[in-house]
């Protein structure tokens, strides 16, 4: 008998966030995610943390803001429409260097759009979102283990580095019961913050939480600084599966639940011996580019499946140098394709055919 | 014998603010509530985005810039995760009410522990005069460059009437520094405002109906004429509300 | 190596939810690789919900069931709407008191439990779902009542603990039926 327990999604990531040590949430209600909130509003009043229901998305990435500054651990959790709320905020973490956990489990969009799963904010994950020249380092959990895992892992690559991390998942994801070993969910590397702002005690010099540089040079510094920072999240951060890549011709790149679509979809396959293997980034910013450009030297094939209308795949041909064929898979809205409609593009892809 | 100093709590970085304005004696009057209560070492301030935004080159305890309008909620982020440090906020009118409306009002509704100041000058200073949700009927402004019409624009909204409706809010009071005496009783107001968060009674804001020389084209003293004249008659100086004094006749 | 896909569909209300976490935790306590996927949003309130449950002995891929081995269909929308997409040689468990009408597939087993008019005959009317879970066990030969006891224990927080004998006392009834 295992010592696993059964959780959604959701409340893998509330639970692995207060076994990280986080004490401090603040959100706002938005489907699909939100047990996280009603998971902490139930256990933060007992452990001394804090759950606030903010007055807007809005007002809570800021309470983040100010919680972060006091190097406390702390996060927030919304889903596509809040995150665009959010996404002032964001920018103002990684201006200030504010380390903090944002949570997006996605839903279809633009606007108000739906709230059935979907991929389609890979772009305001990984290129921005807010203004200015910043990175969040972006998770993608394929499975309620990893929304735990990554949820641990992305509170330390942000105190590390003082970055935000983001776990990127979708509706999917959110809603989905599998099984967990909690006892592996625990933090141990809990750096200094001698930046924070915690009171001189009028012991020091202040402490100053800041995005304003009116000085042209000194701002120019500030993103140099950050960017060599970013360098080194790329070198020691990036995360992916591969997945019967060996001898494969024709590789699919997919994450989070495309991912475990797609493996039934390959497995098929390889029933007809087609030759097709997965390479599935665990990270999306950094993007897992050393295997793409590693798998394009055989793979004749890339087929991105996604849940967007093709918004990773310039991330797929950007580290394959665009010398491959290309194929997207994809259903959007809140759709899922299919494994039958990812075998398919699979045999079309074996038949030599193009999108 | 010294009979005139520095504030401890204000730091030795000359000020920005433009002859006349009235932003330096808020400054101080926060500095020296901040000395007397001898709190500058567990303190925490949070500025705006406005004229005020360098405030925390100004102030000698630790500060965060926030962004514009959110200070209150950042102010909520810090004190929920420190209770025990004293945590003020410094906004003006278009930061306070006008995008950061909600966050205000919410802050107020929780009664958050902490303290608001309030400079209230009836136009954004920072952008070069614009419009500001407190800008007075006919007021001209670049926004408003044949006077704030109130059939197009509404009316100024008044933070301090419409936050005492509040239950949650503890300390609401509406002060002004154009003169001795009432820079002496905006003192008062802004150390009760410290104290009442030192004593764990809850959310306190303080209006300072302020000038703007510079963006009101006018000299520093015709500013503080025009704000007895027109701004404090709209705006009226008192306390709007005090959850506290009841106590204390209890 | 084994893999049994399950789609438990009905009205919101019905317990669809429930049962298909008992099976999962069912799944579970047999150390096997399980995954448990709700429909969600406004449908939980009173429209058509489904929960897709996977047990399998390898990792689970896409937890979505879009070929069931097994159906259990609780009202006649579900049965329309899923009949098609059950796998040749699969089952497929009905309400017999909420649909009124047989199964066209002669190619998959068809159990037909009145389960509804059971529940309302024993006074437990909101355990049809419980009913035709153990049906399904029954007729697949997996019911344990130990490992039933334990997944309910799972399922079933404390402060409903009442709610436990009256929960197994429904499986049992659908594995008699």
């Amino acid at each position: 008998m295992s010592d696993k327990v059964l959780m959604k999604g959701n409340e893998a990531i509330a639970e692995a966030a207060i076994c990280a040590g986080c004490r401090h949430y603040f959100g706002y209600p938005i489907t699909p995610q939100t047990e996280v909130a009603a998971y902490m509003a139930k256990k933060m009043p007992k452990i001394g943390g804090t759950f606030l229901q903010a007055e807007s998305e809005i007002a809570a990435i800021n309470m983040v803001y100010g919680v972060s500054s006091t190097g406390h651990r702390v996060m927030t959790s919304s889903s596509s429409p809040g995150i665009s709320l959010k996404s002032e905020g964001l920018s103002y973490l990684a201006g200030a260097d504010l380390p903090a956990l944002v949570v997006n489990v996605q839903r279809g969009g633009p606007g108000l759009g739906g709230i059935q799963p979907s991929q389609s904010d890979y772009f305001q994950a990984t290129r921005g979102g807010g203004h200015g020249d910043y990175h969040m380092v972006v998770f993608a959990p394929a499975s309620v283990q990893e929304m735990a895992s990554l949820t641990v892992r992305g509170f330390e690559v942000a105190d590390k580095y003082r970055v935000t991390s983001m776990i990127l998942a979708d509706g999917t994801m959110g809603q989905m019961m599998e099984p967990v070993d909690l006892s592996s969910l625990k933090s141990e590397y809990n750096p200094e913050k001698p930046w924070a702002t915690t009171g001189t005690g009028k012991k020091r010099e202040h402490n100053i939480v800041n995005s304003l540089y009116l000085k042209p040079e000194e701002l120019e510094k500030t993103n140099f600084e950050r960017y060599e920072r970013y360098k080194k999240i790329e070198e020691n951060e990036t995360l992916y599966e591969e997945y019967l890549m060996d001898d494969a011709e024709i590789c699919v790149a997919a994450f989070g639940i495309a991912a475990r679509v797609s493996k039934n979809a390959i497995n098929e396959a390889r029933k007809e011996g087609i030759k097709v293997g997965l390479i599935r980034p665990i990270t999306l910013w950094p993007f897992p580019k050393a295997p793409f450009e590693k798998a394009a030297n055989k793979v004749k094939t890339f087929i991105s499946v996604e849940l967007s209308m093709g918004q990773m795949i310039e991330d797929v041909r950007l580290s394959t140098h665009d010398k491959a064929n290309y194929m997207l898979c994809n259903r959007v809205g809140g759709m899922i394709p299919s494994p039958d409609e990812v075998l398919s593009a699979i045999r079309n892809a074996a038949k030599g055919g193009k999108n | 014998m010294v009979v005139f100093d520095k504030p401890k709590s204000l730091t030795d970085v000359p000020m920005h603010y433009c002859p006349g304005c009235t932003h330096g004696i808020v400054h101080r009057l926060v500095a020296e509530a901040i000395d007397e209560l001898g709190i500058e070492g567990d303190t925490i301030g949070i500025a705006p985005v406005g004229c005020s935004v360098m405030a925390y080159d100004y102030f000698t305890c630790d500060m965060i810039e926030a962004a514009h309008g959110r200070a209150p909620a950042v102010a909520t982020g810090v004190k929920r995760a420190d209770p025990k440090k004293i945590v003020f906020t410094y906004q003006g009118d278009g930061d306070l009410a006008s995008i950061g409306m909600a966050e205000t009002v919410h802050a107020a509704a929780r009664n958050e522990n902490i303290t608001i100041i309030f400079i209230n000058n009836a136009i954004y200073g920072m952008t070069g005069g614009q419009m500001a949700p407190t800008t007075l009927p006919g007021q001209v402004t670049q926004t408003s460059p044949y006077g704030r019409d109130v059939k197009a624009c509404g009316y100024p909204i008044k933070v301090c009437e419409m936050l005492s409706q509040l239950d949650g809010a503890t300390y609401i009071q509406r002060v002004a520094v154009n003169n001795i005496k009432n820079i002496k009783d905006a003192k008062k107001a802004i150390l009760k405002a410290f104290k009442n968060q030192v004593e764990n009674k809850g959310f306190s804001l303080i209006e300072v109906v302020s000038s703007c020389p510079t963006n009101w084209g006018m000299t520093p003293k015709a500013a503080l004429e025009w704000v007895e004249s027109n701004m404090i008659p709209y705006y009226p100086l008192g306390v709007y509300k005090d959850t506290t004094a009841k106590e204390e006749t209890k | 190596m084994k893999t049994t896909q399950y789609l438990f569909a009905g009205f919101g209300g019905q317990g669809i939810l429930f049962s298909g976490k008992v099976l999962a935790y069912k799944g579970l306590m047999e150390s096997k690789n399980v995954s448990w996927l709700p429909s969600y949003g406004p449908e939980m309130r009173g429209g058509t919900a489904s929960c897709s449950v996977i047990i399998s002995d390898d990792a689970v891929g896409s937890p979505i069931v879009s070929k069931p081995d097994v159906l259990v269909a609780m009202n006649l929308p579900s049965l329309d709407k899923y009949e098609d997409s059950v796998v040749p040689g699969g089952a497929i468990f009905v309400d017999s008191s909420l649909v009124n009408r047989k199964v066209k597939r002669t190619d998959v087993k068809v159990y037909y439990v009145p389960a509804t008019r059971l529940a309302d005959e024993r006074n437990i009317h909101t355990l049809a779902n419980m009913i035709l879970l153990g049906k399904v066990l029954s007729a697949s030969g997996e019911y344990d009542e130990e490992i039933v006891k334990a997944a309910l224990n799972k399922v079933i927080s404390a402060k409903h603990a009442d709610m436990f004998d009256v929960n197994l006392g429904a499986v049992k009834l659908g594995t008699e039926n």
